[in-house]
């Protein structure tokens, strides 16, 4: 496939790729929405992918809608296509099922959503323990529980929604064990108050938790998960509000297996990495966010973004900047005048506002604690495709290394397939711990391509191994 | 319309739902450790589910992909993603 010129590609089609593509696309804007995905939804409103039969909910429905609305709209859909590169104003590479190929625009909305963070603790990497954002798919997509009898621990709302979702599913949840408290939650009441319908939705969760006997262990943390003859095996132990394990508190195990587990979610910033626009950490819910004005123009003239890669504000709050960011886009490509953007801008912030005050309670009851990095022990793995240890990290801190791009040279942590992903957010946290600096001195590994491995097989035609950067391959 | 297909793992024969991703597949048939870690030699499996930890690579006809981002049909033969076990 040749390069094709059109005016606005949009990456992800989530909630908020799909709106800021329709809003764009219905004020004459030429637009391309890519989407690695069979179907178009991103997480909250995934498309099932099996042909084994599932429950129909809520979710799902509204994603229905969603994929309707944009098999509706003149934005042109292209599913399967991962991007992979974008580089130059702007090229933008992909690989599909045909193939290679790329794409020209003077404008580019980035809606590549969050990656989850776990905060690592002994046997994290065992077979049998995943994400909770994992979990979330595995319900939402395949209609499957991780597992006969699950542990499902961490922090935020995730822990709920999948608890509840296992249940549904025919599974059984051994315990939902929460870092906060209560007390946290009955702080963030204010906030949610402007979202009855969520609230409403989060007492039915509890209350059909508490139907199915599940045991729900607040103000603990995930200890350890051990491998046993017949499964796993899940340590818990009570916590304080900066997630430090309690002295002499009263350890419990259980017996499942399988282990979900999350401590939030960090926005996807592969894309605005690689484009070297500006990103600044923010201490509410400990993440590095690319900085966007009011149109969610980053700093860098043509690059927009929206949704969960510019601060993960849950599904509501991305459709409204998806919608915003393609006001802006139409604004600066001529389509409005200033006016009439207004006009429109005008409400669509009033209502962002609000969904914003609830999604930020909601990153902060994820976002992680202190002690959570302080806990993990000196052998435990950090990165897990280097199989590179907590110890090895401080090892090459004590050596000098004060920041992460730094770290990885010395010690191979984040140069593995995952590129960082998975062990970015935990080196830099025990960069900062070590030195008693911060998350702006230990810093963001550097973006580079591809943005996912490639399959070589697959990249026929356009180029030759001359052409990719590839990162150095794992130790045999 | 459900359909159940069969594959296989390292040579063991498994049945599964069509259009599933090999992780689910392969997770759903008691197939949890799909690789072994290159340096530490650990068991690893599926992780994120998202196509972003790559704890889930395997080899499928000879080429190493993502078992959370491939699709199942009838008659694969999927080999665990350890590198020193390159597929024949
Ligand atoms: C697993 C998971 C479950 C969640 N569940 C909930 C929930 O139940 N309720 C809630 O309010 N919030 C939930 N959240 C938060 C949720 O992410 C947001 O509410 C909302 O989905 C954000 O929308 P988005 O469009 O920004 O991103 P997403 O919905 O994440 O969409 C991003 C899209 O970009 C695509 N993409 C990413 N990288 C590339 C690439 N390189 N090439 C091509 N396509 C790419 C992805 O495939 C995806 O479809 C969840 C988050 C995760 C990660
Ligand atoms: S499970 Fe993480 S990439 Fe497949």
């Amino acid at each position: 496939m040749n390069g094709r010129a059109t005016d606005l590609v949009v990456v992800g089609a989530g909630p908020a790729g799909a709106a800021a593509a329709m809003q764009a696309a219905a004020l004459g804007v030429r637009t391309v929405l890519l989407e690695d995905e069979a179907a178009a939804g991103g997480q909250v409103y995934r498309a099932p992918a099996t042909t084994r039969d599932m429950a129909r909910s809520p979710e799902r429905r509204q994603g229905d809608a969603l994929r309707a609305a944009l098999a509706g709209s003149s934005v042109q859909v292209e599913h399967g296509q991962k991007v992979w590169s974008v580089s130059g104003q702007y090229r933008v590479d992909v690989l599909g099922p045909q193939g290679p190929g790329h794409w020209q625009a003077p404008a580019l909305i980035v809606a590549t959503g969050a990656l989850e963070r776990v905060v690592p603790f002994p046997g994290w990497t065992l077979p049998g323990v995943v994400g909770l954002a994992a979990a979330t798919i595995l319900l939402k997509a395949h209609g499957m529980a991780p597992g006969e009898r699950t542990l499902v621990a961490g922090a935020g709302p995730l822990l709920a929604a999948v608890a509840v979702g296992i249940v549904k599913a025919g599974g059984k949840v051994a315990a939902v064990v929460d870092l906060a408290t209560p007390g946290e939650w009955a702080a963030c009441l204010p906030a949610m108050a402007g979202r009855p319908d969520l609230l409403a939705r989060g007492a039915g969760w509890l209350a059909r938790l508490r139907l199915a006997g599940v045991p729900i262990l607040t103000g603990h943390a995930l200890a350890a998960v051990a491998a046993t003859p017949d499964g796993l095996r899940a340590t818990v132990q009570p916590v304080d509000s900066l997630g430090r394990p309690i002295p002499g508190g009263a350890a419990t195990s259980f017996e499942v297996d399988a282990v979900a587990v999350g401590h939030g979610l960090i926005p996807s910033t592969d894309v605005t990495r690689l484009l070297r626009v500006e990103h600044w950490f923010d201490p509410a819910s400990v993440t590095w966010r690319p900085a966007l004005d009011a149109g969610f123009r980053t700093t860098r003239a043509g690059v927009y973004v929206a949704g969960d890669g510019g601060g993960v504000l849950g599904v509501a709050a991305a459709g409204l900047q998806g919608r915003l960011a393609g006001l802006a886009v139409a604004l600066d490509l001529g389509r409005l005048s200033q006016v009439q953007h207004d006009a429109r801008a005008e409400k669509l912030r009033r209502k962002l506002a609000r969904a914003a005050r609830f999604g930020a309670a909601m990153a902060r009851m994820m976002a992680p604690r202190p002690g959570q990095f302080a806990a993990i022990p000196a052998d435990a793995i950090v990165c897990r495709c280097e199989d590179v240890t907590r110890a090895e990290i401080e090892e090459a801190a004590a050596e000098g290394a004060c920041e992460v791009n730094q770290l990885k040279a010395w010690t191979r942590c984040g140069m593995g397939p995952c590129q960082g992903r998975v062990c970015g957010d935990t080196a830099a946290a025990l960069l900062a711990q070590f030195h008693a600096s911060d998350r702006e001195t230990t810093g963001l590994f550097t973006g580079r391509t591809p943005l996912r491995p490639l399959p070589l097989d697959q990249l026929t035609g356009e180029y030759g191994y001359a052409d990719i950067t590839l990162p150095p391959p794992a130790p045999l | 319309m459900p359909q159940r297909v069969d594959f296989s793992f390292d040579g063991v024969p498994l049945t599964g739902w069509a259009g599933d991703n090999l992780a689910a597949a392969l997770m759903q048939a008691g197939t949890r450790r799909l690789r072994d870690s290159p340096r530490a030699g650990q068991a690893r499996g599926a992780f994120c589910l998202m196509g972003s930890c790559q704890e889930c690579i395997v080899w499928v006809d000879g080429a190493r992909r993502e078992a959370c981002r491939t699709t199942l049909h009838a008659g694969m033969a999927i080999r665990s993603g350890t590198i020193a076990d390159v597929a024949v």
